[in-house]
């Protein structure tokens, strides 16, 4: 569903990862492992077309990525009901009963969203993809702020989509408690050596 | 194959420019001192404006290079926007000081005229609040570059900017014609300039305008090397964050 | 997109401020033009039309950087580029909310204003028509500056002037149909080359933008 050959990225004019291949299936999970700043955000920036790849190429249908960043970009004056509905309708539809179940926020439905707490908000910027109703998830550190309780709704979640034919792409550091391939950045760190496009030019 | 575009090559640039300038250089000092110099002291004085007139020989062609830096401009960030280049990118960098100082020049020797034969300093008149609008514009442009860390995102957002300001530039003038038709006598460059101005201003002028323009172009290529060095400084230095 | 309207909208009117900053702002220029000058109503008849001009362009500066910073801030500007709504749309729709939201409530009292700067009563039609046309051009022209600017730091003060070289065809167009209309002259001729600026902004700068918008979230 998501394919990856030979990808290099940059952040900011430089190289982080070089050689980066890999193929992602219907109902897969992939965890991204990585100490801090081997460039994992940056893949995932690139996988989701937010930046051009240095060299190398994506190959993806149209349309089938969502992508989760740190932040959430939710509205805090604005209900945990208008949030999701303003996502749902971006994606083209209104339903957002099936994400409020599967990330436990019934009870919070009319609460503000300022009036939530971190894990709460993160739960709510998670929903968020069951309404992009796409089937190649891109999650950056999607625990981030969950307690252990929630990480396992999260998980349940996951496997709910991957049960439903979808695929996802993690970065994250804690054990999910999910089967699925591992791709470990650490390897594939853009040496100085290979230096990549215009700057051999300056060098 | 030779093409232009080698040139676009920070290392051909540099090794092509570093052989031009010292000519470049001298050339151009020439055709200033020679223009400005008989402008100067081997004109008459005008039988109405008397030996102010002689400010001309600086007014006309830092106006001149003002708006054709702009130009330049416009056509670098064309070429970076299209074919990605860096060298054009740090170019259009490069030429908007000189284009910033030359319509100060314009403006500053504009009212030195503007005072003996206007009796004021400044008038709002259509060419003299184009000029301004035409700084503020160049003061935009430039502190956009300053602003942007990122080396390629300044150059994309003020290439776009350039394109967007040109338009609007164009429009400010006429617009600002449309406001007020003025003072300023009509334009001393044109292909009618017998009826303008005679022979005798004409010749000094047309030195001191390849002066300054030659003077401009070297500037530029000077001021692209900094930029190239610079950024290659910026690229070292990346490097050996990655080595780390 | 429709959702992206409604939302821009309500956080306007939830925020608070939205529609009212800009308006006292408005204000306040117009109260302290007759300050600075002296309330000889006759000088202020003159000046009222490009005062009211001068005072809808810098009320309208004042709350564009909030067009994109606030999405910009919380991740939300990163998202909506990955979802289906074309960027073009996004600061197209981004513009028309901040019209509504600044420029219409700026166009709705410029008449109140202009009978506290004694504008003369043939000058009215032609005040409030010549805000009706421009001012989308300015929140048009606005958004673009916003999305330039939309990373930095210390963005706002380079929006402005970033912005303001380029608010001149509409400022001298529309003041000269305001200016034109009170002294019962003809203004079919700026009010056309208004339009003109005003439809040609809508339609090209929205392209300008969202390529900016594309660079900035790199």
């Amino acid at each position: 569903m998501l394919e990856a050959r030979d990808l290099s990225v940059s952040r900011g004019g430089v190289p982080v990862l070089t050689g980066v291949s890999f193929k992602l299936t219907t109902q897969t999970a992939m965890i991204l492992r990585g100490p801090n700043g081997s460039g994992k955000t940056t893949l995932l920036r690139t996988l989701a077309g937010l930046q051009p790849a240095s060299s190398g190429d994506v190959i993806v249908e149209p349309d089938t990525l969502a992508y989760a960043a740190h932040s959430d970009g939710i509205k805090a004056t604005l209900t945990v009901t208008e949030n999701l509905t303003f996502w749902a309708q971006t994606f083209g539809h209104d339903d957002i009963g099936a994400a409020l179940t599967a990330f436990d926020l019934l009870a919070l439905r009319d609460r503000a969203a300022s009036a939530l707490s971190a894990g709460q908000k993160r739960r709510l910027g998670l929903a968020r993809m069951v309404v992009t109703r796409r089937p190649v998830w891109l999650l950056d550190e999607p625990t981030v702020s969950l307690d252990t309780r929630a990480v396992a709704t999260f998980a349940h979640a996951v496997r709910a989509h991957l049960a439903r034919g979808g695929a996802v792409l993690i970065a994250t550091h804690i054990d999910l408690g999910f089967e699925g391939e591992t791709l470990d950045l650490a390897p594939l760190k853009a040496r100085p050596g290979e230096l990549l496009g215009f700057d051999e030019a300056f060098s | 194959m030779a093409s232009i575009w080698e040139y676009a090559n920070p290392k051909k640039f540099i090794d092509t420019t570093d052989r031009v300038i010292p000519s470049l250089w001298i050339i151009s000092m020439v055709f200033v001192v020679l223009g400005l110099g008989w402008g100067f002291f081997f004109t008459p004085d005008d039988f109405r404006q008397g030996s102010t007139v002689k400010i001309i020989y600086i007014h006309v062609p830092s106006a001149f290079v003002a708006i054709n830096a702009w130009l330049m401009m416009l056509v670098a960030s064309l070429i970076w926007i299209v074919r990605r280049h860096h060298v054009s990118a740090l170019a259009a960098r490069a030429a908007a000081p000189v284009g910033i100082v030359m319509t100060l020049i314009a403006l500053v020797t504009g009212a030195l005229w503007g005072q003996p034969m206007w009796g004021t300093w400044w008038v709002w008149d259509p060419r003299l609040t184009s000029f301004l609008i035409l700084f503020l514009f160049y003061l935009g442009y430039f502190a956009l570059w300053q602003a942007v860390e990122n080396p390629d995102t300044a150059a994309d957002l003020t290439a776009v900017l350039c394109l967007v300001g040109s338009v609007f530039a164009f429009l400010s003038r006429y617009a600002v014609i449309f406001w007020n038709q003025g003072l300023h006598q009509g334009a001393t460059l044109s292909m009618d300039k017998k009826e303008n101005i005679s022979d005798v201003f004409w010749y000094p002028l047309l030195l001191s305008l390849a002066g300054f323009t030659l003077l401009f172009l070297v500037l530029v290529l000077v001021r692209t090397q900094t930029e190239i060095r610079a950024r290659r400084m910026h690229a070292l230095e990346m490097r050996e964050r990655l080595a780390e | 997109m429709r959702a992206l309207f409604w939302r821009d909208i309500m956080l306007a009117l939830r925020a608070g401020g939205g529609f009212g900053l800009g308006l006292a702002f408005f204000l306040i220029v117009v109260t302290l033009v007759p300050l600075a000058l002296g309330p000889n109503p006759e000088l202020l008849s003159r000046v009222a039309a490009g005062i009211l001009w001068l005072g809808a362009l810098l009320a309208c500066l004042l709350s564009l950087d909030r067009i994109f910073a606030l999405d910009w801030e919380d991740g939300t500007l990163e998202l909506l580029a990955t979802s289906p709504v074309p960027l073009e749309g996004l600061v197209g729709i981004k513009a028309l909310a901040h019209w509504i939201t600044t420029g219409v409530p700026l166009v709705c009292v410029a008449p109140v204003l202009g009978g506290l700067l004694n504008l003369p009563a043939s000058g009215y039609l032609w005040l409030v028509a010549g805000l009706f046309v421009g001012t989308p051009a300015l929140s048009m022209i606005g958004a673009f500056g916003a999305a330039l600017t939309v990373g930095l730091k210390r963005g706002s003060l380079l929006l402005s002037l970033l912005v303001l070289p380029l608010y001149v065809p509409t400022l001298i167009f529309g003041a000269e149909v305001a200016r034109r209309g009170a002294a019962g002259l003809d203004v079919q001729t700026p009010l056309l080359l208004l339009t003109g600026i005003t439809l040609g902004t809508l339609a090209c700068l929205p392209f300008a933008a969202a390529a900016v918008l594309r660079v900035n979230l790199r």
